[in-house]
């Protein structure tokens, strides 16, 4: 049997353990879809697979069991799915057009969750929209809220929902449920003054925990959509380790460039001799030093006026 | 009076009014809801028609208007007093009948109660109420068992009829900006509600005695003391004082009055430490009573308007109206006596 596994990775199917038999991956930007694509799925795991779906800890599906000469019929049948969910696309029915870039992973967002500052899945999808198709191994995730329900620093980009909170102290009572709220459910960043609150905003995380905690509308979300940028956390083998901050404050505009920008550096600076052509970015950071890297990233980046960037950023985690 | 008017011609007559008033109504307030992109409808000057809501029930009362959530009362130096400036403007107030029935309640805690609240009194003089016909209840509303639905005693009315608005006007003075405004005369009666999904049923024989009741037990674990029902009450009036010195000179302040909540930690602190209600069932248990018996006993008619605020807002989706008809199992349970 004759078969170019490149070509075969690249389309969004795995090489498995069994010889002859591949794995469609499918991608769900956000991690949220239409009920309706779900039928699609059966029908492809149960024609062609070997009736059972895997959920990816990417929040995709992989459905396993699927004959390599079966590989452009399962394509056609995952046409609708790649439409449905807006995926960019090189030609119509052949499959996904390239699988480095790794699915945007989020939290439910602000669609359910009453603590999320956005809507998780959209952003994701906007993400996804400017990345993809794209070789190079990026991992991103985005969460609602600093409470990290999605895990985003253990990503090379992470997007953590942040409010800056607005007060308005003629509705201020002085119930003090934001400054109890503060204290016990997040960074104990607010104290009452005369009666009255005062936030330390340089220590202030942006959660939102005193806008849920107000009875009575003291305190608002601010109209800025605004988020922390953690930068290049990662699992596997040399150097397991949780994403940093990069940016506190920073608006969208500003993620998605930095975002681009790093596809430059990276394709600048990666190891020609990376195994598979596969170099987590953290690593080339590392051999770069992350002067070098930061210099490409904040390229032409419009930065909010509050945002702040850490530098230099030192990450620790568990060395082998 | 009645009156058709265009959406123009009502805000020609908002205009005219502006010269003198302020214009308070609720309006939508974007992205100010507690959760990421949900609104807010609070009370707030406006000066055109397009910016009430009319189609939502406000989130937080009219209330604010006259007895503001944090009101600067005087100013004091060592040796003197200086009183607050109260509004320099006067105001007109719209609102529903619930609401509109909830001044009478604040009338007489502030005004008929033995002593005149001054500083009540200095806006309340100055402040005209124009009806917003209500046409349907809202999820919570049981406005028509509290005999809140209607009410007459409005100095004008607006309504949105289609594409035109329907004023009626009582006060004399307003007449004329009506009469030049308007497209043409006519019989208007304001909408009002005659149908609730929620009902209430206050039971006779209610009396001090079901404060012994486990119907309020359940409330200790279900609430938690946020006192959101009390805040979005039209009819709670309770404040407390604060005196705060100046940091920069410890010697001169200002005292404030804000609003307090029988809910919330601190309300029942008492000199040497003690704090009488500390379980939320007490606290619910007093709440509740306050609205449906102990106010009546005093004054005549039942506090509570039926407006159903406390129940849109509570976070613990913990019921009023459902509390109220549990009142019934409370009094069997405690062989309740009829003292009405």
């Amino acid at each position: 049997m004759d078969m170019n596994t490149k070509a075969l990775k690249k389309n969004a199917f795995r090489v498995t353990k069994q010889r002859g038999v591949t794995a469609s991956r499918i991608r769900v930007p956000g991690g949220h879809l239409e009920a309706k694509y779900l039928s699609v799925l059966q029908e492809i795991a149960e024609k062609y697979g070997n009736g059972t779906v895997h959920i990816t800890s990417r929040q995709g599906f992989e459905i396993p069991g699927i004959l390599f000469e079966n590989m452009p019929y399962v394509n056609e049948l995952l046409q609708p799915i790649i439409q449905g969910l807006n995926i960019n696309q090189k030609t119509p029915g052949q499959g996904y057009p390239a699988a480095g870039t790794r699915n945007v992973t989020a939290c439910i967002g602000n669609r359910v969750c009453p603590y999320a500052c956005y809507d998780t899945t959209a952003f994701a999808q906007r993400i996804e929209k400017v990345i993809f198709p794209n070789d190079l191994h990026f991992k991103i995730a985005l969460t609602g809220c600093p409470n990290d329900c999605a895990k985003v620093r253990m990503h090379d980009f992470g997007i953590m929902g942040m409010t800056e909170p607005q007060y308005d102290k003629d509705r201020c009572i002085n119930c003090e449920a934001c400054v109890k709220a503060c204290k016990k459910k997040s960074v104990n960043v607010l104290k009452t003054v005369n009666y009255k609150v005062e936030r330390y905003p340089d220590r202030c995380i942006g959660c939102g925990e005193c806008v849920l905690a107000c009875p009575t509308g003291a305190w608002t979300r601010g109209e800025k959509k605004l988020y922390r940028l953690t930068i290049m956390g990662r699992t596997g083998k040399k150097n397991p380790r949780l994403g940093e901050d990069f940016v506190k404050w920073i608006d969208e505009a500003g993620i998605i460039k930095i975002i681009l920008n790093t596809y430059d550096y990276v394709t600048q600076h990666i190891d020609p001799a990376a195994p598979g052509g596969k170099e987590h970015i953290g690593y080339i950071i590392d051999r770069t030093g992350f002067e070098e890297f930061r210099k490409w990233a904040l390229r032409d980046v419009q930065l909010p006026k509050m945002a702040e960037v850490s530098t230099p950023i030192y990450w620790q985690g568990v060395k082998y | 009076m009645g009156y058709l008017l265009t959406k123009e011609g009502v805000n020609a007559v908002l205009k005219e009014w502006a010269e003198s008033y302020l214009i308070y109504a609720p309006v939508r307030m974007s992205g100010k809801g507690a959760f990421s992109e949900t609104d807010s409808i609070r009370y707030a000057p406006i000066t055109t028609v397009e910016e009430i809501e009319f189609e939502k029930k406000s989130d937080f009362p009219f209330k604010e208007v006259l007895i503001p959530l944090s009101e600067t009362l005087f100013f004091f130096t060592e040796d003197q007093v200086t009183e607050a400036d109260g509004p320099k403007k006067n105001a007109i107030i719209l609102l529903r009948s619930c609401d509109l029935h909830s001044v009478k309640r604040l009338d007489e805690i502030y005004i008929k109660n033995e002593y005149e609240d001054y500083y009540y009194k200095r806006i309340r003089d100055n402040v005209k109420f124009v009806l917003m016909g209500c046409k349907n209840a809202f999820e919570n509303c049981f406005c028509v068992d509290m005999q809140t639905n209607r009410i007459e005693t409005y100095d004008a009315s607006l309504e949105k009829k289609g594409d035109f608005y329907e004023m009626d006007n009582r006060f004399a003075d307003w007449e004329t900006v009506l009469e030049r405004n308007g497209m043409s005369r006519r019989v208007v009666v304001p909408s009002y509600v005659t149908e609730t999904n929620v009902h209430v049923s206050i039971p006779q024989g209610l009396s001090l005695d079901v404060s012994r009741s486990k119907i309020w037990d359940e409330y200790d674990s279900r609430c938690i003391n946020c006192g959101r029902c009390n805040f979005v009450c039209p009819t709670c009036t309770c404040f407390s004082m604060q005196d705060i010195f100046y940091t920069d000179n410890g010697k001169i302040g200002e005292r404030r009055r804000v609003a307090a909540s029988c809910m919330v930690d601190g309300y029942t602190d008492v000199a040497g430490g003690g704090a009488y209600r500390q379980k939320n069932g007490q606290r619910m248990r007093f709440r509740v009573l306050h609205k449906v018996y102990d106010f009546k006993k005093r004054f005549g008619f039942h506090m509570c308007t039926g407006c159903g605020r406390c129940d849109d807002v509570c976070p613990e989706y913990i019921s009023f109206s459902d509390c109220i008809n549990k009142l019934g199992i409370a009094v069997k349970e405690v062989g309740g006596h009829n003292e009405e």
